[in-house]
């Protein structure tokens, strides 16, 4: 057997920003040939880390070494030209152009005339060999999130890199397209390929990892380790520093009247078409109603028409018997209505504003933080100050704007949030998508206390396992209608409900 | 009233607008919107004018006047690229700044005879074409004929060259861009700095061709306003621009025109006889030019005529929660 060399070393990479020490003195290690992930809470400096070795982010110290060359790379341009492409947790393609076009974005070749038809064949060609099937033709935006991320790997590997960073890749995937992936980045190692994959799903890393490296608050915390010789628990102390509690606890309890009634509900999406076709659906108090469907079939609808902000074409929706339908939000949050929404970032918190703002977005009507039209900035802060000391948001300050706060942290400053206003009813889309384990226990903890609590509680899911292990009932979403409803967790029944096939 | 000479008037007048929109076309696919059209294109006019007068050169005056408003584009771009400024604010500074400028500079000038002018001719062959040939190929400026040329090849590099595939890409997604080593910062100036340099062109057209001579803020009278409309009614396509330029300009040569004749259609012309309903019509361009503004930044249709996606939005990288 050969030794196994590197292809990558970093050394001692240190990396500020204003109030962070994203990465503390970091090394880490890439061999030929081996799919190496990268393990870590939300916030821990990985996407940092790999920005660097991508050209995106300039090292404050340390040094890289690729192929056995010392480099610097003041843009991703080198980076790339040196063997590393990156996949970025959001994905880098033009969504008005087609795929041939977006790989050939920022090449110098073709000199001036586009003869595209030539590409394409090229295209085509690569995406035989590497088992990356996808149109040459067809514009981004028709194409579903696993086509456009097979995109991403195609524009890298026609660049030549042989070094692939792949930033959660799987967040945005389904079950079948994770397993499709695995199966080409497997392959892609046995052409001589080395990948770095960044997940917080652990069983994955186990799947597909050969050797890992864990983070936490900006330092290496474990290196080294082989996946062989390690389990998904151990990861997961490694990556916390304390036990982990996979098994939820959920004590018994039986559900109080109906809160939330959806009756006949049907509402279009953004294009116009039907999205929901006369949905029916109620949650009791103190119950967590999972919905489980295939993303795309009126989930993301449902939740916006039931919180007021997409408009009803038909049916009713009704908060302890008070109609709300295509009422205005702020009365769906007076009556108790609580929204966790899909896009933290856009939709869930105010991006530019500090955590006191995004904070009191609820309270600031009510004494003691409103009095008449004015706002107590003290009262404000104390209350943002508070939340952030129980619901341990981690930030330099409540000043600190809210985008620079990591997902996990984003996360529980919306539960909090949403949970101080003391709701009767609340709707969670996603709730935690993209969080480290710890995490979602942190998210799961809260959203089991608010059904001990009374509320009613709709979850709306893609993770299966998160669906099964919370709720009390999950009922099956498929073009626009429940179409089923499962109480004994046969996961079975729901995978078939969920493709239309019963 | 010919319908022929409004026509081919139309097209003389219609130049300017091509140019002018051709070039905030450039401007807004890198994703920068510049509202200074109109100050470029009258500092465009005035150096050019200024210029072939005093050297008896007009190709001079052209260069020029494209030069001057492509330099006055670039602070637009520093203020908008490099300082990240709200690219309205800013682009509205620079219509007064240009417009100032050209008027304090341009003092005197317009009791300056026209000197030396571009050429226009007819085009043998063309110009026998029946109907088209009176229009597009009789005694035309040769401005016009390099618009015929211009448009196309604009269309040509913006869709089918690999410099015009990133021109699309920085106006969409600047990110992406970048991450394939794009230099988005570059690029933005350079296409300001078209930009620019089309608005002089357009000026100079005026000033040396279309309508000889400089009338401080009257020579381009408005025209630049109405390019910018004509970038969203041409969806940000040079062959669509020339079309919405030429129509334009007709319907402005049809407005003076109207109100010659005694009769109009065998009845006394009112546009002759009601001074207020010409002010009326002599409105409409603008009119039409402030409905498609206000209606096109509206997301939705924006979205839905194919504006560039990050146009007005400074590019930072690396920023967190765009
Ligand atoms: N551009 C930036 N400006 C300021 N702070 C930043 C920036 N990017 C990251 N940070 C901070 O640096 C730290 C590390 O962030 P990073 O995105 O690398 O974490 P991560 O491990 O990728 O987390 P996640 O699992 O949530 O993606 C965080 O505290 C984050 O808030
Ligand atoms: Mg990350």
């Amino acid at each position: 057997m050969i030794e196994p060399s590197s292809v990558i070393q970093m050394r001692g990479i240190v990396k500020r920003f204003p109030g962070v020490l994203a990465s503390d003195h970091v090394d880490f290690e890439l061999r030929r040939g081996e799919i190496h992930a990268l393990l870590g809470e939300n916030g821990a400096g990985k996407s940092t880390l790999m920005n660097i070795l991508a050209g995106l982010y300039r090292a404050d110290e340390g040094t890289i070494v690729v192929h056995d060359k010392p480099v610097n790379f003041s843009s991703p341009r080198q980076a790339i030209q040196a063997g590393i492409g990156m996949i970025h947790q959001h994905f880098m393609l033009v969504p008005s152009q087609s795929v041939t076009e977006n790989i050939l974005l920022g090449l110098d070749h073709p000199r001036f005339r586009l003869r595209l038809a030539e590409n394409e064949r090229r295209v085509a060609e690569l995406g035989e060999q590497f088992g990356l099937k996808v149109d040459p033709k067809a514009k981004i935006w028709q194409l579903s999130v696993g086509e456009q991320q097979r995109v991403e790997i195609l524009k890298m590997l026609y660049r030549g890199a042989d070094i692939l960073i792949l930033d959660e890749p799987t967040a945005v995937l389904g079950p079948a397209e994770t397993e499709q992936l695995f199966k080409t980045l497997r392959g892609m190692t046995t052409q001589g390929k080395s990948i770095i994959f960044i997940s917080h799903k652990l069983n994955e890393v186990m799947a597909i990892a050969d050797r890992v490296t864990v983070m936490r608050r900006g330092k290496v915390t474990a290196a080294d380790v082989s996946t062989k010789s390690t389990s998904t628990a151990e990861l997961a102390r490694l990556m916390v520093g304390r036990e982990v509690l996979f098994r939820v606890q959920k004590q018994p309890q039986t559900p109080g009247p109906v809160v939330l009634a959806i009756e006949d509900l049907t509402a279009t999406n953004d294009r116009g078409l039907p999205a929901l076709q006369k949905l029916n659906l109620q949650v009791h108090a103190g119950e967590i109603v999972g919905l489980a469907g295939v993303a795309g079939n009126g989930q993301r609808e449902l939740a916006e028409v039931a919180t007021g902000l997409r408009r009803a074409a038909s049916g009713r929706i009704l908060l302890n018997g008070e109609n709300l339908t295509n009422q205005p939000v702020r009365r769906a949050i007076a009556r108790g209505l609580a929204h966790v929404p899909e896009d933290r970032n856009r939709v869930g918190s105010s991006p530019n504003l500090s955590l006191t703002d995004n904070m009191i977005m609820k309270q600031y009507l009510q004494s003691p933080i409103g009095r008449g039209w004015q706002l107590d900035a003290g009262e404000a802060a104390a209350f943002a100050q508070r939340l952030k000391q129980s619901y341990e948001i981690s930030a330099p300050s409540v000043e600190t704007q809210a985008r620079l706060l990591s997902g996990g942290n984003l996360q529980r400053l919306i539960l909090a949030r949403e949970i101080t206003a003391q709701p009767k009813a609340m709707i969670a889309m996603q709730p935690t998508q993209g969080l480290d384990v710890g995490a979602v226990e942190v998210v799961h903890r809260l959203l089991l206390e608010q059904r001990q609590q009374g509320v009613a509680i709709l979850l709306i899911s893609e993770e299966l396992d998160e669906l099964l292990s919370l709720s009390d009932r999950v009922a099956v979403i498929y073009e626009g209608a429940i179409v089923g409803e499962v109480t004994d967790g046969d996961i079975e029944k729901i995978g078939q409900l969920m493709t239309g096939s019963v | 009233m010919d319908p022929i000479i409004i026509l081919q008037a139309g097209v003389a007048t219609g130049t300017v607008l091509l140019f002018a929109t051709i070039g905030e076309i450039f401007a807004e696919r890198a994703g920068v919107l510049n509202l200074g059209v109109e100050g470029m294109m009258l500092m465009g006019a005035m150096s050019a004018f200024s210029v072939a007068n005093s050297t008896g050169n007009a190709w001079l005056g052209v260069l020029v006047g494209m030069l001057v408003a492509g330099l006055l584009s670039q602070l637009h771009a520093f203020i908008v690229i490099q300082l990240q400024a709200d690219q309205v604010v800013s682009g509205l500074a620079l219509t007064f700044v240009g417009t100032g400028l050209s008027l304090v500079l341009g003092e005197g000038l317009s009791k300056a005879g026209a000197g030396a002018l571009l050429p226009r001719f007819s085009l043998p062959g063309l110009a026998a074409i029946p109907f088209l040939g009176p229009i597009f190929f009789t005694n035309q400026s040769v401005m016009v004929y390099l618009g015929y040329l211009l448009a196309p090849a604009a269309w040509y590099y913006i869709y089918h060259t690999r410099p015009g595939m990133n021109l699309r890409a920085i106006g969409e997604y600047p990110a992406a861009a970048d991450s394939m080593g794009v230099n988005i910062y570059r690029l933005r100036y350079f296409y300001v700095f078209v930009g620019g340099m089309l608005a002089g062109l357009a000026g100079a057209t005026i000033s040396l061709a279309v309508s000889p001579g400089w009338f401080s803020e009257l020579t381009t009278g408005g025209q630049g306003w109405i390019a910018v409309g004509l970038v969203i009614f041409a969806q940000w396509n040079p062959l669509r621009a020339m079309f919405g330029a030429y129509a334009f300009g007709a319907l402005r040569r049809l407005i003076l025109d109207i109100q010659g004749p005694a009769l109009l259609f065998g009845a006394s012309n009112i546009f002759k006889t009601h001074q207020s309903l010409t002010y009326f019509l002599e409105m409409l361009p603008y009119a039409f030019t402030v409905i498609i503004l206000v209606i096109g930044s509206r997301e939705a249709v924006r979205n839905r005529l194919g504006a560039p996606a990050a146009l007005g939005v400074p590019y930072v990288r690396g920023e967190r929660g765009r």
